[in-house]
């Protein structure tokens, strides 16, 4: 690239001209921005503006662009010049929609509008245009590991879309779950009948598929690369190891039933005529549409019970506490087995709560309509006694203790455990736990370490340094973001879906599927260009390490939320860019600052910073710096913007990527400078996190609550720097927040840095 | 008749005997009902319960349960019930039901009423109004018959001045031309309805 040359436009759009002095801007993007050309314009977005933009770039060399117009977020396709570094000041959303129209603001708007132009300014002269990830690779086939319906379903529906799939399953045959089915829950109008499982014709399918490759009785023993580059080990039980090389992941290994040997007081394990889902499933496949017989002998079934949340929803902290959101599907289905073939047959279904996903409420009402009972009630024993048994349960709308004599077939509905492998923060959460005064966690992890105790068994087998198998959140579920990106494991390139993901029947699993099929996609596709995978889509910067400066403290490594940097032989932090979700959690974390972006770095937020004016202690304007998550946080105040809510003039608004990419040297700089307060505005975080990169936001408070006794050794109070939770909803909060901040800041005495 | 609890045979029996019966399988136990019943508090079981009660096979309590004698027919659960069940209809089949399976709680006022009133409508064909409120005042005896009457002597006065009640009825009052024909329509009715829901 030829020289920089910074060239400014300030537009007058959008009553920018009435309420601001442009020429004055003009003056200040000149004289203190040194930019080379200036240029005011009546409407910048429009075609002339633009075009005056375009013909400046092609004709004065101009590299970089500063417009102070309106939000960043704003008019992004008229200012989308791909060939020049940009930087966008915000004096529209940030600065005369937040600020009164009245002779009295007039001042600190002009200043506020001044400042923002002196931070684009110096911003811009910062930046580099990105050149997209050198480390681009072009592999575009998809590996599904799996073969039940979710999938077999990603793999019909990636090969439907033109791409080449390699199918591992464990089992000696496809079809998982729904092939022990005699039957699924019904998935079409009108929802009133069991349906076939139609896992044949999907074998079929895949079978006559020439793109998709299938390895059954196989294993993924050795994962290793990254998105487009991915080498995977198939071993094979014959003992052969293929490798074969994919573009993306997608995990789809479905779940366990819960073990019902961990119910004797349901009666399981002391009478054959006790079972799980599974069990009846088997009786009614065996029996293929004939009368269903006691096991015991083989007798005649008049009466069936089924049991919901066996072993589920529990509060005593032995079973799964959650609920599998699928059982009640099966048992209402598993009642017909025997009313379709003998209406006379009581079947009870005792539940707590009957949950019916999707169409599930179709499903109940034919349930009822063949005439299965339904009880609410909640079972506390079975009791076996030779060929049938006693249900005891307390019936929850007749609150009275109660029993079923005599039924011959008992049918308890454990539920879903994930087949999600190791859970690779199993030791971090333990430790946290018991940091926090609570020890069970790290006992049952120093358990599971000893001796002889049975590991879990991981299914991907990264060579990842974070571990082998993708994070789980809560009760072993793959991690994603519940809201805005389901299948995105914290792996980037490989995704989860079906069962593995959260509890779910059939229906949501096939949905669930051919999403994370399209994101499989999404993402060679990106890794085949050097682009960021979501939620920064479409970026071209990346990582970049001055690995002479690392002091190889291993923060980025261990804090890198996607497990993007593993270690080299001389234990260097290696970055895997194209792993990388660009969030900047890395260079946050960096003490010695030697990991940047191309665009945006710690010198891109540190000298904006540094290029606010600080009013003298004497002027009684307060500076306050606000580091605000681009994602969430910043949109709500643009969107604040759009009410007209007012807020402090003392304000300067800095749109950073996550919370977790805040150097903590940015708070120092700016205490340094004479600001009077910090304040950060990032996502929640915690089990319900809404993070856009999962864990920067809690990265950031943790960091942010070390930084009080930095302030107090400054002799600062620490209520200077505070860190809030917002949400992208938080549209009149936010400003009430501000001017709360404010109130509180400019009741402390000035900063004493200020003139320094 | 002995029925196995959490059993359909009670079920059943509702469902052929009990006018929409049928429909008391579909109920999915929201409570709206039980909750919507501005009588609620005053009975001893609500719509909901009973169904559940019905579903358990409790024959015996629902049949003498004095809920469907309470209904005052409002038809707030019907219009509330999410199922659509005739909720106010089922209550009135249940007390029919108990009624001819001699299960009416012994003194209930409502099944006393209904019982006079029909006996009183049947005789001439038409509603003797004197003779039904004095069934009602005296039918707890004399002494009570007295206060009762005594108590609402304003009301009886005011209704003659209007000429709403007239005090000649006392001695037996009109009725329709063809007695014979109308009791002759009621043996048939009840034959048929005996017949249709196995009451016989």
């Amino acid at each position: 690239m030829a020289d920089m040359k910074v060239a400014a436009y300030i537009c007058q759009g959008c009553g920018l001209g009435e309420r601001l002095d442009t020429a004055d801007l003009a003056k200040v993007a000149q004289k203190e921005g040194k930019a080379a050309i200036v240029k005011e314009h009546p409407f910048l977005c429009n075609a002339e503006g633009v075009a005056m933009i375009r013909s400046d770039i092609d004709n004065e060399a101009v590299t970089h662009v500063m417009v102070a117009a309106c939000s960043r977020r704003a008019k992004t396709e008229a200012f989308g010049f791909t060939d020049v570094a940009l930087s966008r000041a915000n004096l529209r959303e940030g600065v005369i929609w937040v600020r009164p129209d009245d002779e009295e603001s007039r001042e600190t708007t002009q200043e506020m509008a001044a400042d923002y132009v002196r931070m684009g300014c110096a911003e811009v002269k910062k930046m580099k245009l990105p050149a997209g990830n050198p480390e681009t690779a072009t592999n575009r086939r998809v590996l599904v590991v799996g073969g039940g319906v979710s999938g077999m379903t990603a793999a019909i529906e990636a090969s439907k879309a033109g791409y080449q799939v390699v199918l591992v399953e464990k089992g000696a045959a496809l079809g998982g779950w729904a092939a022990k089915l005699y039957k699924r829950s019904p998935s079409r109008s009108p929802y009133a009948d069991p349906q076939d499982t139609g896992v044949d014709e999907m074998i079929a399918a895949i079978n006559a598929d020439s793109n998709i490759t299938v390895y059954t009785n196989s294993i993924t023993s050795k994962t290793e690369g990254a998105p487009g580059r991915f080498k995977i080990d198939v071993s094979q039980e014959s003992g052969a190891t293929v490798t074969e090389e994919v573009g993306s992941i997608i995990q789809a290994t479905g779940f366990t039933l819960y073990d019902a040997n961990n119910l004797p007081e349901l009666g399981y394990g002391k009478s054959p005529n006790v079972m799980d889902q599974a069990g009846l499933e088997a009786l009614a496949k065996a029996a293929n549409g004939g009368p269903i017989k006691r096991p015991s002998d083989g007798g005649e079934v008049k009466s069936v019970v089924f049991v919901q949340c066996a072993g589920q929803r529990d509060e005593t902290g032995k079973h799964l506490p959650y609920c599998s959101g699928s059982c009640c599907l099966t048992s209402v289905k598993q009642a017909m087995y025997f009313k379709d073939n003998n209406p006379d047959i009581d079947t009870v279904v005792v539940y707590t709560d009957l949950r019916m996903p999707g169409n599930g409420e179709d499903f109940y009402r034919s349930g009822q309509t063949k005439g299965v009972t339904f009880t609410k009630g909640k079972v506390s024993t079975v009791e076996a006694t030779g060929n049938t048994c006693k249900v005891n349960f307390q019936d929850l709308i007749l609150n009275e203790q109660t029993a079923i004599e005599n039924a011959d077939i008992v049918v308890l509905a454990t539920g879903q455990v994930a087949n999600s492998g190791v859970d690779v923060d199993a030791k971090l959460k333990a430790d946290i736990a018991a940091a926090a005064g609570d020890e069970t966690l790290l006992n049952a992890w120093n358990a599971a370490q000893a001796e002889g105790a049975v590991k879990p068994i991981s299914v991907l087998n990264l060579t990842y340094r974070q571990g082998p198998d993708v994070p789980q959140l809560k009760y072993g579920f793959t991690d994603s973001h519940f809201i805005c990106f389901p299948y995105e494991t914290r792996r980037t390139g490989i995704y989860s879906a079906g069962p593995v993901r959260r509890p779910m029947d059939i229906v949501q699993a096939t949905e669930d599927a051919t999403g994370a099929a399209m994101k499989a996609i999404q993402a060679v596709e990106n890794a085949a260009v050097g682009r960021a995978a979501h939620p920064r889509s479409g970026d071209l910067s990346y990582p970049i390490v001055r690995i002479e400066g690392c002091t190889q403290c291993k923060r980025c490594t261990v804090e890198c939320p996607f497990g993007a940097i593993d270690e080299d032989e001389k234990r260097y932090p290696l970055f895997n860019e194209s792993r990388c979700r660009r969030c900047g959690t890395c260079m946050g974390a960096c003490p010695v600052r030697v990991i940047s972006f191309e665009n945006y770095s710690v010198d891109t937020v540190g000298s904006q910073i540094k290029a606010v004016d600080v009013p003298d202690e004497f002027s009684e304007k307060p500076r306050i710096l606000i580091l605000a998550c681009e994602n969430d946080a910043y949109p709500a105040l643009d969107m604040a913007a759009m009410n007209k809510q007012v807020y402090s003039a003392w304000v300067r608004v800095i749109p950073v990527r996550c919370l977790g990419s805040v150097n903590t040297i940015w708070i120092t700089d700016a205490l340094n400078s004479g600001y009077d307060g910090v304040m950060m505005m990032g996502c929640k975080h915690g089990d319900d996190y809404q993070c856009h990169f999962v864990k920067g936001s809690e990265l950031a408070s943790y960091r942010m609550s070390k930084v009080g006794d930095t302030l107090q050794g400054m002799g600062l109070e620490p209520e200077r720097v505070q860190t809030f939770e917002a949400a992208i909803t938080d549209i009149e909060r936010l400003p009430k927040l501000i001017n709360e901040y404010a109130d509180a800041i400019s009741a402390l005495p000035p900063s004493p840095f200020k003139g320094f | 008749m002995s029925i196995e609890k959490y059993t359909r045979s009670f079920l059943k029996e509702v469902e052929e005997r009990v006018e929409e019966g049928h429909w008391v399988k579909m109920c999915m136990q929201c409570g709206v009902c039980a909750g919507s019943c501005p009588l609620g508090a005053h009975w001893e079981h609500t719509p909901q319960k009973i169904f559940m009660m019905i579903r358990a096979g409790k024959r015996e309590e629902v049949l003498s349960s004095d809920s469907m004698w309470m209904c005052t027919s409002c038809y707030q659960c019907i219009v509330r019930c999410p199922r659509k069940l005739p909720i106010t209809h089922i209550m009135h089949g249940l007390a029919y039901l108990a009624k001819r399976e001699g299960l009416v709680p012994k003194n209930q006022p409502t099944a006393q009423f209904g019982q006079l009133f029909w006996d009183n409508l049947v005789k001439t064909g038409r509603v003797n109004e004197l003779k039904l409120s004095l069934g009602m005042y005296f039918k707890d005896g004399f002494s009570q018959g007295i206060k009762n009457a005594m108590a609402m002597q304003s009301v009886g006065l005011g209704m003659m001045k209007a000429k709403r009640l007239n005090p000649m009825e006392i001695m037996g009052g009109h009725g329709i031309k063809d007695k014979s024909g109308f009791h002759a329509m009621l043996k048939k009715a009840r034959e048929l309805e005996d017949s249709r829901r196995k009451l016989a």
